[in-house]
C-alpha cells in the first residue's frame, strides 16, 4: 500500500492521481488522499457540480481529515467501490469509509442519490476536522445553510435540495458548516449527504441504518465482481479496471461515459481542457469487447441498446459523442468564473467535438453490435436494419475526410484509422449476413465491393513504402499509434509483415520510455504538449501478445500497471517523465484498453501452453 | 350530434393522425419518444413484438379516447375545431408533466431515479417534459396532441353544422 505524507495546509490542489472515485453507476465523486470529496456532479455525471475543488479552490468541497499532520493509506473495500482511507498520526488511527449506497429507494424513502461518509476510529485517538462547504452550479450558488432538526442541515432549495444528517455537531460559518471531532478507537459517526431534484426531499438514517446500507453496497459489489471471469494473472487490476468501467456506467440508459470529470488538462497551463462526461462512440468496440470478454452481459446488452437505440435522433449518420441520453446539444460554455485546475483554463461546459465528423464511429458501433452477436447473444430485426442502415452511410461515405478518431482540430483529412474502420464496418456486417444474424440481401455484394475498395486504398496509400509503415493519413508520412488497433479489428493479423513494420515505426517515433504518445507532439496544431497517452500504451502490449511475445508484453503490462495510483486508476494520459497523471480522471478508455490487453495476454498465455 | 355511427371513423383518422405527426417527428430525428413502443413493452421484453402490440393498443386507446372528447364537446356544446385543438393541448400538457412522469414507476421494465443499479430495467425514464427523449419531444407531443383534438373537433363542427 502506496504511503504519502500530507500536504495538508498547502494552498495546492492535490495531485490529479490522488483522487479515487466512489459513485452509484449514476454520478460519481471524487475523493482526495486527504479526505476532500472535491468533485461531484448532481444529479447525473454531466449536470452541474455541487462540489468542484478540482477545477477551483473556492467551488466547493467536504473534507474530513485530522487537525494534527497525518500520513494517508488508501484502498478500496476488495471487489467494491467503497474506498477506505486510513489516517495516521502521532496520537492514533482513523479510518474514513466513503460509497454512494446501492439503494432500492423505490421500495423505500431513501435518497435519489446519497454520498455516505463514515469516519471510525481505529487505535488512540484522532482529532479531526470537518468542512462541508457545497457550491451549487458549478460554484456559482452560495447557497445558506438552514437547520432543519438537531441532526439535517438543508442547502439550496427550489430546483436542487443537498440534505445533511449527521451524528456529529456542526456548526454554521455562513458559508460552511464545520466540525472538530475527538475519535477514538471504535467510535463511529456517520455524515449522509443526500440529494433530491424536482421532489420531496427524504433524510437518510444514520447510525446503524447507513452502517447497514454500507453493509448492502459492499455485498452489492462483491456480488458484481463475481461475475467477473477473468482468472488470470492480471485479475485484481482487471478486476478494478472493471469496477471502475461500471461505475462510469449510467444505468439510467446504459451509456458508458469517458470520465466523470470536464476540464482536467492535458497540459498543466495549457489550451488541451475537454469535458468528458459524454459518451464518444470510438470507445464502442473495445468496450463492448471487454464487456463480453469478461461476462458481463447484462451491461454489454444495456449498452449495445444504448449504442443503437439512443443514438436514434442522428440516424442513419452518427456523432462522434451524445450525451448519456443519447442528445446532441453539447454546445461548450467556458465556465470563466472556475480557474481551472491548478489555473489551467478555460473551464468548458459541453463538447465541440459533436460538430466533427469521425467515419470510425459507425465501424466501431458495428464492431461492438458484431462482438456481442458473437458472443452468443441476440439480435433483433430492427436492431439488423440499424446496422444495415449504417453499412449504407458507410458506403456513401468513406471516401469523405474526416477529424479522425483523436478529434484532431481544424480542416478534415483522410485518416487511415477512419478508412480502415469503415472496412472493418463492412467487413463485419458481411460476418453477421454470413452467419444468418443479418439478411443483406442485395446490399452483399455492394458492401462486398466497397470493402475491398476500401481495403485496396489502405494498402495503396495508407502505407508509406519508403516508411515501411501503414501512416496516420492517406499518403502522408505520420504515425498515429491508433494504428495497431487494426489488429483487434481483425484487418490484419498481429503477425503481417506490414503490421509488425508498423508497430516498429511507432515504436521508434511515438515510444516514450515504455509510454507511447498518440502521435507525434505538436501534430494536432493545439498549443502545448501533451502526455503519453494511457490506452495506446496498451494497445502495444496487446500487439505484442498477439505476435506471441508473450514475455515482453507482460513485462510492459506491468511496467504500465505501475503507472496507476494507489488504488489502481489511470486517467487519460501520463506525464512521461514524472510519471503524473493527465487529463480527466479516471479514464474509462484507458481502464477498457488495460482489461483488453490483460485478455490479449492471457489467451497469448493459453495459446502458448497448448 | 346526430351521426354517432361516424365517430368510430373520426377517432380511428384522429389517432392515425397523432400518431403519424409522432412517428415522423422520431423518422426525422426531433425526438426518440415513441408511445407505442412503451406501451408495448408493458407487455413484452422483445422490441420487435413491442412495436406491434403497442401500436395495437395505443391506436385502441387512441380510438377509446376520442370518446372521451366527444363527450366534453357535448357536456360544454361547442364543436369547434380550435376547441378539439384547446383539448388536444390540455391533454398533451396532462401526457408530458404527469402521466410520463408516473411510467417508470408502473412500467415493469423502466429506469427510474429512484431503482437501485442492481433492478435489470433497460428502458431508459422520459425525464421532464419526456425531454431525456430529445429537446424537441414536448413539442411534437403538444403538435400531435393538438392535431388530435382538432381533427376531433373539426369532425364534430362539420356534423354539427350537417346537423344544424
Amino acid at each position: 500500500m502506496d504511503r504519502q505524507m500530507s500536504r495538508a495546509g498547502r494552498p495546492l490542489q492535490p495531485e490529479i492521481r490522488d483522487y479515487a472515485i466512489i459513485g452509484d453507476c449514476r454520478t460519481a465523486a471524487l475523493i482526495s488522499r486527504e479526505g476532500s470529496l472535491d468533485w461531484l456532479c448532481l444529479p447525473n455525471f454531466s449536470s452541474t457540480s455541487a462540489f468542484a475543488r478540482l477545477l477551483d479552490l473556492n467551488a466547493g468541497h467536504f473534507s474530513i481529515r485530522p487537525s494534527a499532520p497525518f500520513t494517508v493509506e488508501r484502498h478500496y473495500v476488495p471487489a467494491t467501490a467503497v474506498l477506505a482511507t486510513t489516517f495516521k498520526t502521532d496520537s492514533g488511527i482513523a479510518r474514513l469509509i466513503d460509497l454512494c449506497p446501492i439503494s432500492d429507494s423505490i421500495g423505500s424513502l431513501l435518497p435519489m442519490r446519497e454520498i455516505l461518509r463514515i469516519i471510525e476510529g481505529v487505535a488512540g485517538s484522532v482529532d479531526l476536522e470537518i468542512e462541508f462547504a457545497p457550491r451549487l452550479d458549478y460554484g456559482r450558488m452560495r447557497s445558506t445553510f438552514r437547520k432543519l432538526t438537531d441532526a439535517v442541515w438543508r442547502c439550496g432549495g427550489g430546483r436542487e435540495l443537498l440534505l445533511l444528517n449527521s451524528n456529529v455537531e456542526l456548526a454554521d460559518h455562513g458559508s460552511m458548516l464545520t466540525a472538530r471531532l475527538h475519535t477514538t478507537a471504535g467510535e463511529r459517526r456517520h455524515f449522509s449527504l443526500s440529494y433530491v431534484e424536482c421532489d420531496v426531499g427524504t433524510i437518510a438514517p444514520v447510525g446503524a441504518d447507513a452502517d447497514a446500507r454500507c453493509d448492502r453496497t459492499i455485498a452489492w459489489w462483491q456480488d458484481w465482481s463475481r461475475t467477473c471471469r477473468f482468472a488470470g494473472r492480471e485479475r485484481d487490476i482487471v478486476l478494478r479496471s472493471a469496477i471502475t468501467l461500471k461505475l462510469m456506467t449510467f444505468c439510467l440508459s446504459g451509456s458508458i461515459v469517458a470520465a466523470p470529470t470536464t476540464s482536467v488538462p492535458e497540459a498543466i497551463g495549457g489550451e488541451r481542457n475537454w469535458d468528458y462526461r459524454y459518451c464518444w462512440l470510438r470507445d464502442a468496440g473495445l468496450t463492448m469487447s471487454a464487456l463480453v470478454d469478461l461476462g458481463f452481459h447484462e451491461e454489454a446488452a444495456a449498452y449495445l441498446g444504448w449504442l443503437l437505440h439512443a443514438t436514434r435522433l442522428t440516424r442513419p449518420n452518427l456523432c462522434s459523442l451524445y450525451d448519456v441520453y443519447g442528445r446532441t446539444n453539447l454546445r461548450v460554455r467556458i465556465a470563466d468564473w472556475l480557474a481551472g485546475y491548478l489555473n489551467t483554463a478555460p473551464v468548458r461546459i459541453g463538447n465541440d467535438a459533436i460538430k466533427q465528423l469521425q467515419l470510425d464511429a459507425h465501424g466501431q458501433v458495428i464492431a461492438a453490435a458484431q462482438i456481442f452477436a458473437a458472443a452468443g447473444c441476440e439480435l433483433d430485426t430492427l436492431e439488423a436494419r440499424m446496422l444495415i442502415g449504417f453499412g449504407d452511410v458507410i458506403c456513401k461515405r468513406w471516401r469523405e475526410p474526416d477529424n479522425g478518431i483523436w478529434e484532431i482540430p481544424g480542416a478534415r483529412r483522410p485518416y487511415t484509422f477512419s478508412k480502415a474502420m469503415c472496412w472493418v464496418a463492412l467487413d463485419r456486417l458481411l460476418s453477421l449476413h454470413e452467419r444468418g444474424i443479418i439478411d443483406l440481401a442485395a446490399r452483399e455484394a455492394i458492401f462486398r465491393r466497397t470493402r475491398s475498395d476500401i481495403g485496396d486504398c489502405i494498402e495503396a496509400r495508407g502505407f508509406n513504402a519508403a516508411l515501411n509503415s501503414y501512416t496516420a493519413e492517406l499518403d502522408g508520412k505520420e504515425m498515429d499509434a491508433a494504428l495497431l488497433l487494426l489488429i483487434c479489428f481483425g484487418y490484419k493479423a498481429a503477425s503481417d509483415s506490414r503490421m509488425v513494420a508498423t508497430y516498429n515505426r511507432v515504436h521508434d517515433e511515438l515510444d516514450c520510455g515504455g509510454l507511447l504518445y498518440r502521435y507525434r507532439p505538436g501534430y494536432d496544431g493545439l498549443k502545448g504538449t501533451e502526455g503519453a497517452f494511457g490506452l495506446v500504451s496498451f494497445f502495444a502490449v496487446a500487439h505484442l501478445a498477439e505476435r506471441g511475445l508473450v514475455e515482453e508484453a507482460v513485462r510492459r503490462f506491468d511496467y504500465l500497471c505501475d503507472f496507476a495510483n494507489d488504488v489502481g486508476l489511470f486517467g487519460e494520459q501520463i506525464e512521461p517523465r514524472s510519471g503524473k497523471a493527465l487529463g480527466n480522471f479516471p479514464q474509462a478508455f484507458t481502464h477498457v484498453g488495460l482489461i483488453y490487453s490483460a485478455i490479449v495476454i492471457e489467451r497469448a498465455r493459453r495459446r502458448t501452453a497448448q | 350530434m346526430n351521426a354517432p355511427w361516424y365517430l368510430s371513423l373520426w377517432a380511428l383518422v384522429a389517432t392515425l393522425a397523432m400518431t403519424s405527426i409522432l412517428e415522423t417527428s422520431r423518422g426525422l430525428g426531433f425526438s426518440r419518444l415513441s408511445l407505442p413502443f412503451l406501451i408495448g413493452t408493458f407487455f413484452t421484453g422483445r422490441r420487435g413484438r413491442a412495436v406491434i402490440v403497442g401500436f395495437a393498443v395505443y391506436t385502441i386507446g387512441g380510438w377509446l379516447f376520442a370518446f372521451v372528447y366527444f363527450l366534453l364537446f357535448s357536456s360544454v356544446r361547442i364543436y369547434t375545431w380550435w376547441f378539439g385543438a384547446i383539448a388536444g393541448l390540455a391533454h398533451g400538457m396532462f401526457l408530458l408533466t404527469c402521466a410520463l412522469p408516473l411510467l417508470p414507476f408502473v412500467h415493469p421494465r423502466m429506469a427510474s431515479e429512484y431503482h437501485s443499479v442492481s433492478a435489470i430495467r433497460q428502458l431508459e425514464p422520459p425525464g421532464f417534459l419526456a425531454m431525456n427523449y430529445g429537446y424537441h419531444t414536448p413539442l411534437s407531443t403538444l403538435i400531435a396532441q393538438i392535431v388530435y383534438g382538432a381533427t376531433l373537433g373539426g369532425f364534430a363542427q362539420i356534423a354539427h353544422w350537417a346537423g344544424a
